[in-house]
């Protein structure tokens, strides 16, 4: 079909992340991790093994963990995605990128946006772990530099800061959610 | 590390799609969730020209829970199923088998059929169809028709679906009243491939076993059914625990690799086999 004299078809994808719609003309085989990274210049989210081991490039479909290594970005159209860039900016962390800084939860930083995102998600789910319910969850997540313990002190750190939001700690993406929230 | 070209179908019926592969045939592949297909694409391993995509086909992600089968449509993630209280509740089987599944992230996406329709023998459900007698639903061109698990593994990563059939549902079969089910498995890290694993269903009728059937992940070339019924004895408090170990490892084939070899895994095999009776028979 697509041989060397046949010029490989080009899709207009427009997809939105982290509430921003963006529109890039790809081929069908772009994965959606190079679609953002190199389409849209999102480049926070990592890329490392590239058949979803690793969970660096783990981005949220729908608010859902996912690899972007393992969607086509043609399949984006329909979702809302959201990368590590839409989970705080340098003066407003969210509360996993806070915990991390607090906690020594990175050394290189090459696997952190695939860790942020999947703990972001994860505590949506289960607020308040244990340690060992926090190693669990990062289980799908490789750190080359072995720096397991500060991720998992990271997570319960994470799960504190979140805790306290209300008491004026950094806030969340779903600020708008909580604010429709009693106070306390 | 990219796939090659290939043309992107995405049809939104049933019908559309089976179109699509009555026009390219041998040439095209189902794309569902992708977790293990989008690897194989991306190291080249194989390099259809047509991709039919058919996560924009209508009423595929259903889960219905029937008298005799809990019906799991092809777009249904693990995660979906996993999460069902109803399923959970009518065919305990599918969570203890789905916790085992890669991770979230690869479960929120991967879909249930999917893993059936790729047939790897390190899967955890085509062990689950196997034991639940499950049945496959395909439909193509020349219509639907309903494959059951013993005539749908023909060997690893092989089915008996055509290859212009799409696999529309599965049907996992429901145990009779006074069955317990369980799985467990062995692997080097947590959500990778089992070196072994197991699936077991021991029906119980006042305390005396009225059946005992297993089938193994990892350790055969397609996840055949093991009946343990006689090995097991009849007694539920006192289950003859060694001929259950003698029976699965004479039952078993497991190939040797970079991981284990085939001697190791047939050993922690029957040994998983061993203590899931036990767990089961004193729950």
């Amino acid at each position: 079909m697509t041989g060397p004299d046949v010029p490989e078809p080009l899709h207009e994808v427009t997809v939105s992340v982290n509430g921003v719609r963006h529109t890039a003309t790809v081929p069908a085989r772009r994965l959606l991790s190079d679609f953002l990274r190199h389409d849209l210049a999102l480049t926070g989210t990592h890329v490392g093994c590239e058949h979803g081991v690793c969970g660096a490039c783990t981005i949220l479909v729908d608010g859902a963990p996912m690899r972007s290594c393992l969607m086509f970005a043609v399949q984006a159209r329909a979702h809302e995605l959201t990368t590590v860039e839409g989970l705080g900016t340098i003066d407003a962390m969210g509360p996993v990128q806070q915990a991390f800084s607090e906690c020594h939860g990175l050394q290189c930083g090459f696997c952190t946006p695939g860790f942020i995102t999947t703990i972001t998600a994860y505590l949506e789910e289960n607020p308040d772990p244990t340690a060992e319910e926090a190693r669990d969850a990062i289980s799908g997540n490789l750190c080359r530099c072995t720096g397991y313990q500060n991720i998992v002190k990271s997570v319960l750190r994470a799960a504190e800061i979140r805790a306290s939001a209300d008491l004026g700690a950094p806030p969340l993406i779903d600020a708008d959610a909580r604010a429709g929230e009693a106070p306390p | 590390m990219k796939p090659a070209p290939f043309v992107h179908h995405a049809p939104t019926t049933v019908a559309e799609a089976v179109e699509v592969l009555r026009a390219v045939g041998s040439h095209g592949k189902i794309l569902a969730g992708g977790q293990s297909l989008i690897p194989i694409l991306s190291m080249r391993l194989a390099s259809p020209e047509h991709l039919i995509d058919i996560n924009g086909v209508a009423g595929l992600d259903r889960i219905e829970v029937r008298d005799d089968c809990v019906r799991v449509g092809a777009l249904v993630r693990h995660t979906q199923l996993l999460q069902d209280e109803s399923a959970y509740a009518a065919l305990p089987l599918l969570r203890q088998a789905l916790v085992h599944v890669a991770h979230p992230a690869i479960r929120n996406r991967g879909t249930t059929v999917g893993s059936l329709a790729h047939a790897d023998a390190a899967g955890e459900l085509p062990s689950v169809l196997a034991l639940t007698e499950g049945v496959v639903e395909a439909v193509g061109p020349r219509g639907s028709r309903d494959i059951p698990a013993s005539a749908f593994f023909v060997g690893p990563l092989e089915t008996a679906l055509a290859a212009d059939e799409l696999a529309v549902a599965v049907r996992f079969g429901r145990f009779p009243e006074g069955t317990r089910t369980g799985f467990a498995e062995s692997a080097r890290r947590s959500g990778d491939y089992a070196l072994a694993g197991v699936a077991l269903a021991i029906t119980l009728q006042d305390k005396v076993i009225r059946s005992a059937r297993a089938s193994f992940v990892s350790v055969t070339d397609v996840p055949d059914v093991l009946d343990l019924s006689g090995a097991i004895g009849s007694y539920a408090a006192v289950p003859d625990l060694d001929a259950v170990a003698d029976a699965v490892r004479a039952h078993v084939s497991p190939d040797t690799d970079i991981h284990a070899t085939g001697d190791y895994r047939r050993m922690l095999v029957a040994e998983l086999t061993r203590r899931l009776v036990t767990e089961l028979l004193s729950r």
